[in-house]
């Protein structure tokens, strides 16, 4: 008998699909309240942190190289007080063999679909992530279905998401496109049901476990290079994997720089809006996925995510489209670097931050991600101008998303700004909460973990929300 | 037209306005949840806008009604953005000409 394919009934058997498409039971991991064992969870994929550096180098991922940006350092410290400006580095993960860091998340959850016997592995995503899973279906011999959000109800995509889509079909993967919605989910499941393929989330154990090589890379390299820790490590924040996995793999190589999240300031666009999806010129790395998946990060097509950001969080910034585009062309025009634009959204908060910093500190902006056509400033900001965006120069803190973008008049203009922690980590509590009843010791204690701060301070929060 | 084994471009709508789940913005509610995805067409032949069935990459059977044949890419660097060279020039000028950061 054929299963009922309806929204409701296929969404209806989530759990079962998700528990058949990657092997994990995730019921193991929970209490009876609202506490789950992240660290059992983070454990038990079979796979240490060493696994996964030797899965990546048979697979010619990671091992990328960290560049000092002379001319940018040069730049901040004329926009910056005397004696201020902290060198800034940038981890060039464009060099991955698909073009960015995604690829250390796609690695080892490849390697484990092809381990556990299944034939191809699917992947949600409109971003780099599907060139990675491709790219490694490619390389170690598995099926591979992109499913991604492109078009609007008028047939109109993102130059770079379309271009994510020839970069896939050019890695030998299948790209289903779909419209604007969240509903996207309900095709994935009904996708992995057909096929029986591997869920290959971003979200899981083994995407998030990849990223720490990234933060441990990193730790190693600043060693051998500058004899000394860097101080601060900004991380482009989406989903919140790359900032959780990097913050991991930083700690596991004794490396105590300060974790800085940056978004590109999205507010006031709605992601789930049709009109609105081609007002934008950041299909990732926005405040539109950031602030969520940070402040609830269970939301995703996991039952528990491998990403909880706010762990591992020391501050958290947002930029303008403006900023990010501007930095994009300095690095460009200074350092001789072509790079993707949204790839360079944490270069943009740390040139900036670095001008806060001494001159002999140093900042790491962790990565780079590959550019092309569509997947450019050239050709973005012609189909943001062309769908009625106005570009100016200006003050970027003016800019309005979906109205405009302003790129800074001078470079001292590109400022980041500091997004309300605080707020984030009580819309954690709040939503983790919502449902509970009673809470036991266990929960606070989880709580505490969850936005890195005392129980006291968790404590506190609850008696405000009345709880 | 198309003939079997062409790899061809189709379309269909996978959910229905009505079908729609209720957390939507009201302009997203308002329009089909839709679909495209390439592969070999396993009909005979068949005409722009005919429903057809085609096998895609990974060999998995689709339906939908025939939008293109041999569909390609047609990206490009877009249009001389003037605010770009504007940019090259301010930040050369200010890092090397003098010019107020």
């Amino acid at each position: 008998m054929s299963k009922d394919r309806s929204y409701q009934a296929v969404t209806g058997r989530k759990g079962e699909i998700i528990n058949q498409a990657m092997g994990v039971d995730y019921s193991k991991y929970e209490s009876d309240g609202i506490a789950f064992d992240y660290e059992a969870m983070m454990n038990d994929t079979g796979y240490t942190l060493e696994d996964h550096i030797r899965i990546q180098r048979e697979f010619n991922v990671g091992n990328t190289p960290i560049f000092e940006l002379h001319n940018l350092t040069a730049l901040a410290r004329k926009c910056a007080a005397p004696g201020k400006g902290a060198r800034i580095f940038v981890k060039d993960e464009a060099s991955n063999p698909a073009g960015s860091f995604k690829e250390r998340r796609a690695a080892a959850s490849v390697y484990h679909a092809k381990k556990m016997g299944y034939k191809g592995v699917i992947a949600a995503t409109s971003g780099n992530y599907g060139a990675a899973v491709a790219s490694q279906a490619a390389m170690q011999g598995l099926k591979c279905i992109i499913v991604q959000e492109c078009y609007d109800s008028k047939g109109s995509g993102q130059p770079e998401i379309v271009e994510k889509a020839r970069k896939c079909e050019a890695l030998g993967a299948e790209v289903l496109q779909l419209s604007v919605g969240p509903e996207l989910f309900y095709e994935v499941l009904m996708m992995l049901e057909d096929t029986g393929y591997f869920n290959a989330s971003l979200y899981s154990a083994f995407g998030v476990g990849g990223v720490e090589t990234l933060g441990w890379e990193l730790g190693h390299q600043f060693k051998e290079r500058c004899g000394r820790n860097p101080d601060v490590v900004v991380c482009a924040n989406a989903g919140g994997g790359n900032l959780t996995g990097t913050a991991r793999g930083l700690r596991k190589a004794g490396c105590d720089a300060k974790v800085v999240a940056a978004s590109v300031d999205l507010k006031g666009l709605s992601m789930a809006s049709d009109v609105q999806f081609n007002r934008k010129s950041f299909t990732t790395a926005h405040t539109g996925f950031g602030v969520p998946y940070a402040t609830n990060p269970d939301h995703s097509d996991v039952p528990r995510s491998a990403a909880r950001p706010l762990r591992y969080m020391d501050r958290y910034v947002t930029v303008k489209q403006g900023e990010v585009f501007y930095i994009t062309e300095a690095l460009a025009t200074l350092e001789g670097m072509e790079k993707g634009p949204a790839g360079n959204t944490s270069l943009a908060a740390a040139f900036s931050l670095a001008q806060e910093m001494d001159q002999d500190q140093i900042i790491v902006a962790q990565e780079t991600e590959y550019t092309g056509a569509g997947k450019h400033l050239q050709p973005q900001l012609t189909f943001a101008r062309r769908n009625g965006i106005e570009l100016k120069f200006g003050d970027p803190a003016e800019e309005v998303a979906g109205q405009n973008i302003i790129f800074p008049a001078k470079p001292s203009l590109l400022k980041a700004r500091d997004a309300d922690l605080d707020h984030m980590r009580r819309s954690l509590i709040r939503h983790q909460t919502a449902n509970a009843a009673a809470l036991t010791a266990a929960d606070i204690a989880y709580l505490a973990q969850e936005v890195n701060r005392d129980e006291d301070y968790v404590r506190a929060i609850l008696k405000e929300l009345g709880k | 037209m198309a003939k079997r084994n062409d790899w061809v471009r189709i379309h269909r709508n996978v959910l229905e306005p009505v079908e729609r789940t209720g957390k939507l913005p009201e302009d997203t509610k308002k329009v089909p949840l839709e679909m495209w995805v390439k592969g070999r067409l396993v009909n005979d032949s068949a005409e722009i806008g005919d429903e057809v069935t085609v096998i895609t990459s990974v060999g998995r059977e689709e339906h939908g009604k025939l939008l293109e044949v041999d569909p390609c890419y047609e990206l490009n660097y877009g249009a001389y953005v003037p605010e770009i060279l504007a940019m090259d020039e301010q930040l050369r000028g200010v890092l090397f000409g003098g010019e107020e950061a």
